[in-house]
């Protein structure tokens, strides 16, 4: 009988501590299936964040260190820097890369480093339990918006992909969601094409993925995955937001 | 070879990429800024090196953590307010035992102070700098060729007990010009260290952090890291003496003050007055035994600072009341003369009784 489904070999056989319906270990196993898939296992880097990811590093099996708050992307660039061959990640959530990260990320966009964001938008603060993120709806309650956000107290919503597609240096960014088996297919070819834009040494690449964190959104997994769609996407419209990838060569 | 003449802040460039140095990451503040621009010179387009003017010092030492994280020789440099901003990458590089290359061209503070050489930052550079249980070997050179020669140690201590090393200078050793001869050649190329992050190439994937949720892991951590502090305070605390053997009074003084009170010690001696000078070359790990073995024929002691009083805390650490402390300090970017402090000295020889 054929095999057609099988753990994939860089995700370690370990049980994932995130919660029920959470989009993170979705994402670590697309990732993972593109690692092995494109034979990258032995030459991948990868920088988790602080936050409830800051454990990846338990169920990725390649190289990881652990960063600063924010500061994936000047880490990634170190590394990178370093050691030209090696095929680096980062792994950031939204108060991550487009709060306290928001300088060291734009620039590596705008250097072109040739470094892949996966930049998970649940539009919260997981790990520190549900506070507003810089990502967080108008209206949306949060611990920190009890009364919703309020644009004349907290501002808007940030589109950081928008503004980082602004960069010359950016050459691929999609924004995706974990939320429906056509979705999760999107985010895996989306991922693969990020990785093989740093491969062909064409600048920075970044997949934002719209995922979902029930327990800080009070929903079930399934209306976690509904909300999504129905109110999420309204505010981050799912495509590829840029993509000169076969339009130019490196900056 | 022969000597060069050249500002501190260049010598300290050039010698560390006669070190190795790989990876330098930087941002413009005075007065370090002849190093930035030195190894945007000389660094930027060497093979297998890289160099970027960061967006700001935390993503600047940040790099640094990624470069050593890959296993290069890496180096940051600044100056006092930008040295604030890096704490939080050295607490990192310290918790990951990642080594480093940090110089710090001190200047006058709190706040943005003044550009003028100042030794406020005693505390922060010795007390670790940044949250958690730490130390970083704190090295201070009092001359150009000092700045060279530490620059190459610098990079060896680093590598040798994998820990972040602080060069103290200040802005200014960083701008004066002095004949320098460098006594290394430029490796061709450097081993990789072992715990390199370069890929899990033959090899299990390796993991680099120190966050857990076990506290007695993390308490495993500090002991370890502190098992290798004593090493380092044992095999590595280095100083100099200047006419201790027969002193009455020594003056304790380190990097630029220690040139200045040497000048004045010379003067102290013309006029038949037996002074003497310790100079701690690490100010971490502090040679307190040198201290104690002066103390035994030595009562007098005169601290003498660019600060309002930082070192002396460990001077008196150290002797533990065997001895009287008295101190001289001028804050806030102002460099006092020899003969102001040859003053304070013979004024203070007088009060004491000791001629």
């Amino acid at each position: 009988m054929d095999k057609v489904y099988t753990r994939p070999k860089s995700l370690k056989k370990a049980v994932f501590h995130y919660c029920p319906g959470c989009g993170h270990s979705v994402v670590h196993r697309l990732i993972c299936e593109v690692i092995d898939e494109m034979n990258l296992q032995e030459q991948v880097i990868g920088i988790p964040p602080p936050g409830c990811s800051v454990f990846a590093y338990h169920y990725f099996d390649v190289d990881m260190a652990e960063s600063a708050h924010g500061r994936g992307a000047a880490v990634a660039t170190g590394i990178k820097r370093a050691y030209p061959e090696a095929i680096v990640f980062t792994y950031q959530g939204d108060g991550d890369l487009a709060a306290i990260g928001t300088a060291e990320t734009i620039h590596a966009a705008n250097r072109g480093e040739r470094i892949t964001a996966i930049f998970i938008n649940n539009a919260v603060y997981g790990m520190t339990g549900g506070q507003m993120a810089p990502t967080t709806l108008l209206e949306q309650k949060t611990t920190t918006t009890p009364y919703g956000r309020d644009i004349k107290l907290e501002g808007y919503p940030i589109k950081i992909s928008e503004m980082l597609a602004l960069t010359k240096g950016a050459v691929y960014i999609e924004r995706t969601a974990a939320n429906s088996p056509a979705n999760i297919r999107k985010t895996k070819k989306a991922i693969r094409k990020a990785f093989q834009t740093q491969i062909d040494d064409l600048g920075f690449s970044l997949v934002e993925i719209l995922s979902p964190c029930p327990t800080n959104w009070r929903m079930t997994p399934i209306e976690a995955w509904q909300w999504i769609d129905k109110v999420m996407t309204k505010e981050y419209p799912l495509g590829v937001i840029k993509d000169i990838t076969g339009k130019q060569d490196a900056d | 070879m022969a000597k060069v003449l050249m500002t501190g802040n260049a010598a300290i460039g050039e010698a560390a990429i006669r070190a190795g140095c790989q990876c330098y990451f930087g941002y413009p503040i005075t007065p370090q800024n002849e190093l930035t621009e030195y190894m945007a010179t000389h660094l930027s387009r060497r093979k297998g090196c890289s160099f970027i003017q960061a967006e700001s010092e935390i993503a600047a030492i940040n790099m640094v953590y990624g470069a050593s994280l890959a296993g290069a020789r890496t180096m940051t440099s600044s100056s006092s307010p930008g040295i604030s901003l890096k704490q939080e990458g050295i607490s990192y590089l310290a918790a990951c035992e990642l080594p480093a290359v940090i110089v710090n061209m001190s200047r006058g503070g709190p706040g943005l102070g003044s550009i003028s050489a100042a030794q406020s930052d005693y505390f922060q550079a010795t007390r670790g700098g940044g949250h958690g249980d730490y130390r970083t070997i704190v090295l201070a050179p009092s001359s150009v060729q000092e700045l060279a020669d530490f620059t190459h140690y610098a990079f060896d201590l680093a590598d040798k007990y994998l820990i972040p090393v602080i060069i103290l200078g200040d802005g200014m050793l960083g701008q004066m010009m002095e004949p320098v001869e460098f006594k290394h050649e430029a490796p061709q190329e450097l081993p990789v260290r072992s715990r390199a992050l370069r890929g899990a190439k033959g090899r299990p994937s390796r993991i680099i952090k120190t966050f857990t949720s076990k506290p007695a892991e993390l308490e495993e951590i500090n002991w370890s890291l502190f098992r290798r502090y004593q090493l380092i305070k044992k095999h590595e605390t280095t100083f100099e003496t200047f006419m201790t053997d027969d002193a009455k009074l020594i003056v304790v003084a380190f990097g630029i003050a220690a040139r200045i009170a040497k000048g004045a010690i010379k003067t102290a001696r013309a006029n038949g007055l037996k002074v003497g000078m310790l100079r701690p070359i690490t100010l971490w790990p502090f040679p307190s035994e040198k201290v104690q073995e002066l103390a035994k024929s030595v009562k007098q002691y005169l601290v003498f600072e660019m600060n309002m009083g930082q070192m002396i805390e460990d001077v008196q650490l150290a002797l533990g009341g065997n001895g009287e402390v008295s101190f001289y300090g001028r804050p806030g970017g102002v460099i006092p003369t020899p003969s102001e402090v040859y003053k304070v000295i013979s004024r203070l020889y007088y009060q004491k009784g000791l001629k």
